[in-house]
């Protein structure tokens, strides 16, 4: 909402600076956007005469004028007007100027090579009006001494730009500003007596609601303006409409528009002859088509509100008007609208119809219903005023009548929700002044809330308008209290948090990415889920909400290899979908390798990233979490963006209840469809959600200390299996060989090849063996060695290598 | 006796060349050996008549002390010398690489959270957390925004169905319904997390980050929302003295509503937060709207209280000094190592939200 200082003068007597207004503004809720100061680049301007005219020497069209600007030397302008003559007062702006319509600072320019100082100005590049053809013309008598002068007045005060929160359209007038700020102290409200039509005349035109489902115009008043004379505005009116960044178009329309503008009371405006035997308000039919007043053709869908003749429709209630109806310069009698419509269904209308409008805005937020005869009596008294003519007796329909709403108020809820104290007399004065009625009764007030306040519903609201008007900076600090009964976070959080920082400190660089993806990477990592897509997205590349997060760290990734990085890793912590609806969705940490360890590093040998890495990582970090990694059970069944050969799913437990993680490659089509261009791409998901919270604390889980000083004896051993024989299947046999007497078990080497059959495999284990209740002799050892080549070859298949 | 006087001269003599380990060794045996001319001697002592045997005995330890200490000061000189002509070959160029080390970082947006969960932990709150996809009646209508409410607009809402029951939260508030349905006040929590609007340009993103803030019990006034806020500012900027500006406002869901501004001022290009005359929005709020409580069944003769929600991401940009909001998002690695911090770097209240 853009007002001026000036304006707001016309509704309140204030004695203070603008400053402080500015401040007060934004104190009780109206709060100041921006302040252009519209007066200094505006002085610029000045009235002109244009003295001589010569031909241009290159350009038929264009003439170069000498123009008087008040100063000893006459500039040179080159000028394309054909209405550009000698003896013009015109308007002048010089280099340095910024044109209001298009907001280009002049300079000095050749123009077919004669230097032009400055432009003369059409009234559409200075904004007063959509005339472009020609250069303005001043009348001679008027101007004549002024030239030199600036052409704008110097009382245009800066241009305020509210920004009015939804649940005040009242505050979407000049009036309502300035209510507000009377009550808050600042000003008086200046009493208006609106004067009233007196009129013998009847209003001709007959107006009818038709009374059907859902119909949105609950009034329509009118009244009807015959023989006047449209014209230009005069200049006051002009000079208000500008001041506020609206261009002035003709005495009619500027008079509906300063009317809304100054009390929030939008009004239409009809060439009275157009209109085809009355008017129904009426619900449109699908199909049914008009052109309005933004030039545009409207296809109407069933159960719009429209303004309609028995011709068709002339306007949309309260959005728009039509041009088959509107006013003209040679338009002589006026039909004035003056009507309430429902915000609900303007609303609708609008957004179907992908509409915007000062009035659609106005509607949308509620306009107050008992304003409709000051509209109508303040806009047709400066139509008789400024075009002449006779005005009509009011005609009103109503299919509704609308009352103010009653409130009982508590004093003492004001105190209960403010926390600071005033009294009940200091509570009326301010409900008085925004423009309450009240009454005093044993414990409550009963308040009548003004009829422009749709926002004033209940009791709290009273609160608000209290407070905002005594001003939040009277509410005491209350200090917190520094104290907790409840943990901070859940099990499941700390978890979050934990793995987190777990990954991070591995390498990994931790991205925060879109929830949603494109749909072309999505389908990589898809799953066995299905595709979930955005109705409305903000473009086709973040069509779909993501199945994985692989396909946004994928497409980073890349994009981090285009910037020349070789070796990366990132995760991500976040959610990833299973369907639409609320809670379809689950955590995931999922981290992606790229390129090589140890590029060329002077100490370490260089190789690529691998499955074991990211299984260091995986296993790692849930081991850090708490897990026991002996109970980890692996396999190699994962989803078909991993490579299947170089993959792995990982189970907390042989219970194999939940997949708690997947690592390995990346499929290498997919690496090639992408066109990732990188030596090796390895990646992880773990499963939050699939993680068994610990019912323990970690404390409670840690077994009792017991060692062992007896001495340990370490063994090797090397068995032939077949190729897939997994090696962690041979631990867990070894290790249950004798559960009190291996304490470890490693393997030290992995071999295929030469010496080995075809389909084989060599793996060497070396057994720790250990007793916690003696030292063991030669024999004891003997026993156990051969009890696990015998159980490992009965169980698994393999021979020792002897 | 003079025999052992050419023993101890002998071998005088023949320590004082340059010897070898090995040949020391030898001279050991020689004099110390099973039958070494030491230990020979000793076994001779029997033989020896009895007045002079005392004497020859001192004499005989004397100098096998002599002889044995000036062994082993030999050795001790050849490994000496050894060690030192090893140590002179051994020496490497120090100012060579170590063995690469790779750590990650962690997300300035992560950080904030902690640093936030941390400081609203000190004074009693608990984090809960609600899903990223919404209905319709979660995100507006329960928190009186019906569908006709203008308010809608200021939320350009991505939505997952046609119908538009099922959207993508525009607000970390939905929580807010959630707990308060889940549970029975008083509630003292806040909910961070993703939120999302339809709305992209330099400094909007689709997705950006919220934390929802929800106080409610009984007696819980306006002053407690702004001691709450007010701690909670100073303590995430870690200054003494913060400027901060409740203005009235307008949201659906709360009433009164205010918006905070904190105060600031640019100091060679940076931004300095608590002090100047400029003003920043940076969080809105407001008293819990009687008609969210009864939404959710929340008594409102008895309770009453406060909700707040917070852009974490403008949170961050401000205390860190980045500037450019979609960056957070595009993953660019020399961002990530820029603007990310350290995992071991975990904001706590004894130790310091940062270092």
């Amino acid at each position: 909402m853009k007002i001026t200082f000036d304006w707001l003068k016309d509704h309140l007597n204030i004695n203070i600076k603008e400053e402080k207004l500015l401040e007060q503004l934004t104190n009780i809720g109206l709060e100041v956007e921006s302040v252009e100061k519209l007066s200094e680049e505006l002085n610029l301007f000045k009235v002109a005469k244009i003295t001589k005219i010569d031909k241009h020497p290159n350009a038929d069209r264009l003439k170069i004028c000498d123009v008087d600007i008040g100063e000893k030397e006459l500039k040179k302008v080159v000028c394309g007007a054909s209405n550009a003559r000698e003896g013009l007062i015109t308007i002048y702006a010089p280099p340095g100027a910024i044109i209001p319509k298009t907001k280009v600072k002049l300079v000095i320019a050749k123009i077919r090579d004669v230097i032009s100082y400055g432009m003369l100005c059409s009234e559409s590049e200075l904004n007063l009006s959509d005339e472009s053809d020609g250069i303005i013309e001043l009348s001679p008598t008027k101007f004549r001494k002024n030239i030199g002068k600036s052409y704008f007045s110097k009382s245009n005060s800066n241009l305020i730009d509210l920004s009015i929160t939804p649940n005040r359209p009242d505050c979407l007038g000049i009036r309502g500003i300035a209510r507000d700020l009377a009550a808050s102290g600042f000003g008086k409200l200046k009493n208006f007596k609106f004067k009233k039509i007196k009129s013998n005349l009847k209003q001709t035109i007959k107006v009818k609601i038709n009374k059907e489902k859902d119909q949105a115009c609950t009034i329509f008043g009118s009244c009807l303006i015959t023989n006047v004379k449209n014209t230009k505005s005069p200049q006051w009116l002009k000079n208000k409409l500008l001041s506020v960044g609206q261009k002035p178009i003709s005495a009619i329309v500027d008079i509906t528009n300063y009317v809304m503008l100054d009390i929030n009371r939008p009004l239409h405006a009809y060439d009275a002859d157009k209109i085809h035997k009355g008017i129904i308000v009426r619900n449109s039919k699908s199909g049914e088509q008009f052109t309005a007043l933004d030039k545009k053709n409207y296809k109407l869908e069933n159960g719009m509100c429209v303004i309609s003749d028995n011709k068709g429709v002339l306007g949309l209630g309260g959005i728009i008007g039509g041009t088959r109806s509107a006013t003209e310069f040679d338009t002589k009698n006026v039909l004035l609208e003056s009507a309430y419509f429902e915000s609900r269904s303007i609303r609708k209308t609008a957004k179907k119809l992908n509409l915007e409008t000062d009035a659609k805005f106005r509607f949308e937020r509620g306009i107050d219903p008992l304003s409709i005869e000051a509209g109508l009596n303040k806009a047709s008294l400066l139509i008789k005023e400024i075009c002449g003519g006779e005005i009509s007796k009011i005609d009103i329909q109503k299919i509704k009548t609308y009352k103010n709403k009653i409130i009982k108020f508590d004093p003492n809820l004001f105190e209960n929700i403010s926390g600071f104290k005033i009294t009940i007399n200091e509570m009326t004065k301010i409900l008085e002044n925004l423009g309450f009625k009240y009454k005093k009764e044993k414990k409550h007030l009963k308040l009548t809330a003004p009829s422009w306040r749709p926002d004033i519903l209940q009791a709290i609201d009273i609160v608000e308008e209290l407070v905002r008007i005594k001003g939040y900076e009277k509410i005491n600090i209350i200090d917190p209290i520094k104290e907790r009964t409840k943990s901070t976070l859940t099990q499941t959080q700390k978890l979050f948090h934990f793995l987190q920082r777990a990954i991070a400190s591995k390498g990994y660089m931790e991205a925060i990415t879109w929830s949603f993806t494109d749909s072309n990477f999505n389908d990589y990592f898809i799953g066995s889920n299905k595709e979930i897509k955005i109705v409305n997205p903000i473009s086709s590349e973040l069509g779909v909400l993501r199945n994985s997060i692989f396909s946004n760290l994928v497409m980073y990734i890349g994009k981090n290899l285009d910037r020349g990085f070789k070796d990366l890793s990132i995760f991500e912590i976040g959610p990833i979908f299973r369907g639409s609806k609320p809670g379809d969705q689950t955590t995931v940490v999922c981290g992606l390798s790229a390129g090589k360890k140890n590029r060329l590093s002077w100490i370490n040998k260089e190789r690529n990233v691998d499955i074991f890495d990211v299984k260091r990582d995986v296993v790692q970090t849930l081991v850090e979490a708490g897990y026991n990694s002996d109970k980890f059970v692996i396999d190699n069944e994962t989803p078909n963006y991993y490579h299947p050969g170089k993959s792995g799913r990982l189970f907390l437990n042989n219970e194999k209840e939940k997949v708690a993680a997947y690592f390995g490659e990346i499929h290498p089509n997919i690496i090639k469809k992408l066109d990732i261009k990188s030596e090796s791409l390895v990646g992880f998901e773990i499963f939050i959600d699939n993680l068994k919270l610990p019912k323990k604390t970690l404390n409670d889980r840690k077994p009792k200390f017991i060692v062992s000083d007896f001495q340990k004896s370490e063994r090797d051993f090397a068995f032939i299996v077949n190729k897939d024989v997994k090696a962690q299947d041979l631990i867990s046999v070894i290790s249950n060989v004798d559960k009190d007497l291996i304490s470890n078990i490693k393997i030290f080497d992995v071999y295929i090849g030469e010496n080995i059959p075809e389909n084989q495999k060599s793996i060497a284990i070396s057994v720790t063996i250990q007793s916690s209740e003696k030292t063991l002799n030669e024999n004891d050892l003997e026993n156990i060695n051969n009890l696990i080549i015998k159980t490992v070859e009965n169980k698994t298949g393999a021979r020792i290598r002897s | 006796m003079s025999d052992l006087k050419n023993i101890r001269e002998q071998f005088l003599s023949k320590l004082k060349n340059d010897l070898s380990i090995e040949e020391i060794n030898n001279f050991k045996t020689e004099l110390f050996g099973k039958n070494g001319l030491i230990s020979s001697k000793f076994k001779s002592l029997g033989s020896i008549p009895e007045i002079d045997r005392k004497q020859f005995a001192t004499n005989l330890n004397q100098i096998k002390d002599e002889l044995q200490n000036l062994i082993s000061i030999k050795i001790d000189e050849i490994n000496t010398k050894k060690i030192n002509e090893k140590l002179e070959k051994e020496k490497v160029d120090v100012s060579l690489p170590g063995r690469p080390f790779a750590r990650g970082k962690i997300h300035p947006v992560s950080q904030t959270i902690d640093e936030i969960s941390s400081i609203f932990s000190e004074i009693g709150f608990s984090v809960e957390e609600g899903p990223d996809v919404e209905n319709e009646y979660n995100n507006f209508t329960a928190l009186n925004t019906p569908d006709n409410h203008p308010a809608r607009d200021m939320h350009d809402t991505f939505y997952l169905d046609e119908r538009k029951e099922l959207l993508l939260r525009t607000h970390t508030s939905p929580v807010q319904i959630r707990t308060m349905l889940k549970d029975k006040p008083p509630f003292k929590i806040i909910a961070p997390g993703r939120t999302y609007r339809s709305d992209s340009d330099q400094t909007h993103a689709p997705m950006f980050h919220q934390v929802e803030g929800l106080h409610i019990d009984k007696n819980i006034n306006m002053g407690h929302l702004k001691g709450c806020l007010n701690y909670f500012i100073k303590e995430f900027f870690e200054v003494d003295k913060i400027k901060m500006r409740f203005r009235p406002s307008h949201f659906p869901f709360t009433e009164p509503s205010a918006e905070v501004d904190i105060g600031y001022e640019i100091k060679d290009g940076k931004i300095v937060i608590g002090e100047g005359d400029k003003w920043l929005e940076i969080l809105g709020c407001g008293m819990v709207h009687p008609n969210v409580l009864r939404n959710v069944r929340v008594d409102t003769s008895i309770y009453q209280g406060y909700a707040f929600g917070i852009g974490i991401d403008r949170l961050a940009m401000l205390k860190y000094g980045i500037n450019d909001l979609r960056a957070f998002f595009e993953c660019d690695y020399r961002w990530l190592s820029h603007f990310g911090f350290d995992p071991l770097d975990v904001p706590t209240n004894y130790r310091g939200l940062s270092r």
